[in-house]
């Protein structure tokens, strides 16, 4: 290990929450190679925080050894890792040909109706991001979206304001009692 | 949750703990589960090389290569550690298999890891999902833990002395990491770029030691070969295309789902028996049978095809990753061609020039040409630039964007000349919104 990894995950501050930081610590240490963590690091910490900040970067370039350049040429090659944050819940609209022939086009019109927003936009008050994705593996389920990880499958428009007042109402539920989804969708 | 469908000429060898909770290591183990382990660990390397070539079991990620063969390519004696790498970053678009092997059982995945350590001397293996299969990544690090707690992972792996362990971890998001040396490069914390070959992954892979890669289901099946035996299994298909595989139906279909067909199963009794036929009584227009990369075929070329990997090739396309796309009468050729090319625009790594440079004129070509604003030239253009796309690129992305727009070129050039000189799409209808590009 070098002595910058060493520092990072003992003496600085981190940005991660102390789970996150024991588990990046023995990922990295599991690899035959510290590098192959990476990606796997990436996609926690973007789950933790909501996306890759300038201080994420920084923090994953030291435990790794690598340089925070280094850190971005990898992370932008990744549709999934965001250098801007996302709604709470992500709406992931596959339209690609299984989707397309089954109507996608006519349920992501929905969601854009909906929420008042295109791709890659975020609501105003951030609950909700809207995205066009390509095939999510849910071929023969069309057409598919994915919230956040959850994947909803066989989709109508008319199925569209239920899903979004669903993930709304666990907003409500959980200001309600904070520790009853605690750990889910970060 | 995907639905589970069924149809009685399924025969099911890989699909048959689908629904039973084999995803629990007890239910996998009163399924029969890792009794095919056991079997290799007394029987010896050669002998489970011998039994996966004799079984006729080809790649399912669309090569179709022989199994056994790619085994046997690893030497023996290795200055580095050896690698199984297990390919579930499954992201053809027609193609969601994966997706059902590992939520309903991600055992016979670990199985065949260690399968295949066993036969060429690997002691570290790693199943490597694409990064939207959380929830199935979360159900197979359960079932590695539950290996790991019974001994069947680990420095001695069923008592037998010898060492296998396994590591499993999600991609972020990207199609060209499900080529086998982007793959690596992905594994090793890198951008998925492809890499130069020779040297192959069976000499030189992941961290520059001998590496085997199969797909997922490829993986999934080697377990069920040596249960049964590389002649019954072989048997159940056709000459050098053994077994069953599962096809994903998709698209306007009555019934899609995963069905598992024996190999050389026909093409049109799956469309119209196995899947009910074109939704709402329509008319066929047009297949693609093995995902969105494959040459798409006409309703007279199915009349007579069996889904495998030589006929296939006979007929001018491919049997690829088993996603059958089903077209109907209603849909315009253009705009399918324009989103699948698309895809391979958005995906295409840009590592090397004719697929990065290519893929970006046929989308800008094929949107503008939708959009009614084509010149007869373009038609003969979109072929001429897939033309040298093909065989020109460090990887086979190039040749998945380029075979399937010729082929809707070739064979639907009416339809495209129908587009020409600002006349409006011939299909677009009321209430149906054109294609956006992203």
């Amino acid at each position: 290990m070098s002595e910058n990894a060493k520092s990072a995950s003992s003496e600085t501050p981190s940005v991660f929450s102390p789970e996150l930081a024991a588990r990046f610590d023995a990922l990295i240490e599991k690899y035959p190679a510290r590098r192959s963590a990476l990606i796997p690091m990436l996609l926690y910490a973007q789950d933790e925080v909501g996306y890759l900040s300038d201080a994420v970067v920084a923090e994953i370039a030291r435990r790794i050894g690598i340089t925070e350049l280094e850190v971005r040429n990898v992370a932008t090659y990744y549709s999934m890792l965001r250098f801007k944050p996302a709604g709470k819940y992500n709406i992931q609209v596959c339209t690609n040909i299984s989707c397309m022939l089954r109507g996608a086009y006519d349920l992501y019109e929905r969601f854009q109706e909906e929420l008042g927003i295109g791709h890659k936009g975020v609501t105003a008050d951030g609950l909700f991001s809207l995205e066009e994705v390509e095939c999510i593996g849910a071929c023969c389920w069309a057409p598919a979206i994915q919230v956040n990880y959850d994947f909803h499958d066989e989709l109508k428009p008319d199925l569209v304001p239920g899903i979004l007042a669903a993930y709304a109402q666990r907003v409500e539920d959980r200001a309600r009692d904070p520790f009853r989804e605690k750990g889910k969708n970060a | 949750m995907p639905r589970l469908v069924s149809h009685p000429d399924e025969v099911k060898i890989i699909s048959r703990r689908f629904g039973l909770g084999a995803a629990s290591i007890d239910r996998y183990l009163e399924l029969g589960g890792y009794q095919a382990v056991k079997k290799c660990l007394a029987q010896g390397p050669e002998w489970i090389v011998e039994e996966m070539k004799a079984s006729n079991l080809r790649g399912r990620g669309g090569a179709g290569f022989s199994t056994g063969m790619k085994w046997s390519f690893v030497p023996k004696q290795a200055a580095k550690p050896k690698y199984i790498l297990v390919n579930g970053d499954e992201s053809e678009p027609g193609t969601c298999k994966d997706h059902l092997i590992f939520l309903h059982d991600p055992h016979s995945v670990i199985e065949g890891t260690i399968i295949a350590g066993l036969a060429v001397g690997a002691r570290m293996g790693f199943i490597y999902l694409r990064g939207e299969y959380r929830y199935l990544l979360e159900i197979t690090e359960r079932a590695v833990a539950e290996a790991y707690a019974r001994g069947f992972l680990g420095k001695d792996i069923f008592g037998s002395g010898t060492e296998f362990q396994i590591m499993t971890q999600t991609g972020a998001g990207a199609y060209e990491v499900g080529e086998e040396s982007a793959l690596m490069e992905s594994l090793e914390g890198k951008r998925g770029v492809p890499r130069i070959k020779p040297p192959f992954p069976a000499v030189v892979g992941l961290y520059g030691g001998p590496t085997v890669i199969n797909n997922a289901e490829t993986i999934a099946t080697v377990p069920h070969v040596i249960t049964m035996g590389a002649a019954a299994y072989a048997a159940v298909g056709t000459v050098r295309n053994g077994g069953t595989r599962l096809f994903c139906l998709s698209g306007h279909i009555e019934r899609p789902g995963v069905y598992e067909l024996p190999m050389g199963y026909s093409l049109k009794k799956m469309i119209y028996e196995i899947g009910g036929g074109v939704r709402g009584g329509r008319k066929l227009k047009a297949v693609v049978p093995g995902g969105s990369s494959t040459p798409v075929l006409l309703p007279e070329e199915i009349e007579t095809l069996g889904m495998d990997f030589d006929q296939l090739g006979k007929a001018g396309s491919m049997l690829g990753s088993g996603g059958v796309v089903v077209i109907d009468d209603q849909t315009c050729i253009v705009e399918f061609a324009l989103r699948t090319i698309s895809f391979y625009a958005h995906e295409s790594c840009g590592w090397c020039i004719p697929c990065r440079e290519g893929t970006d004129w046929l989308k800008k070509s094929l949107t503008r040409f939708h959009a009614g604003f084509g010149v007869p030239s373009d038609i003969d253009n979109i072929q001429y630039l897939s033309e040298n796309m093909l065989g020109r690129t460090f990887c086979p992305l190039g040749d998945a964007a380029a075979m399937p727009t010729i082929a809707f070129v070739k064979k639907f050039r009416k339809e495209f000349e129908a587009h020409l000189n600002g006349q409006p799409c011939p299909f677009a209808r009321e209430g149906v919104p054109q294609l956006t590009v992203v």
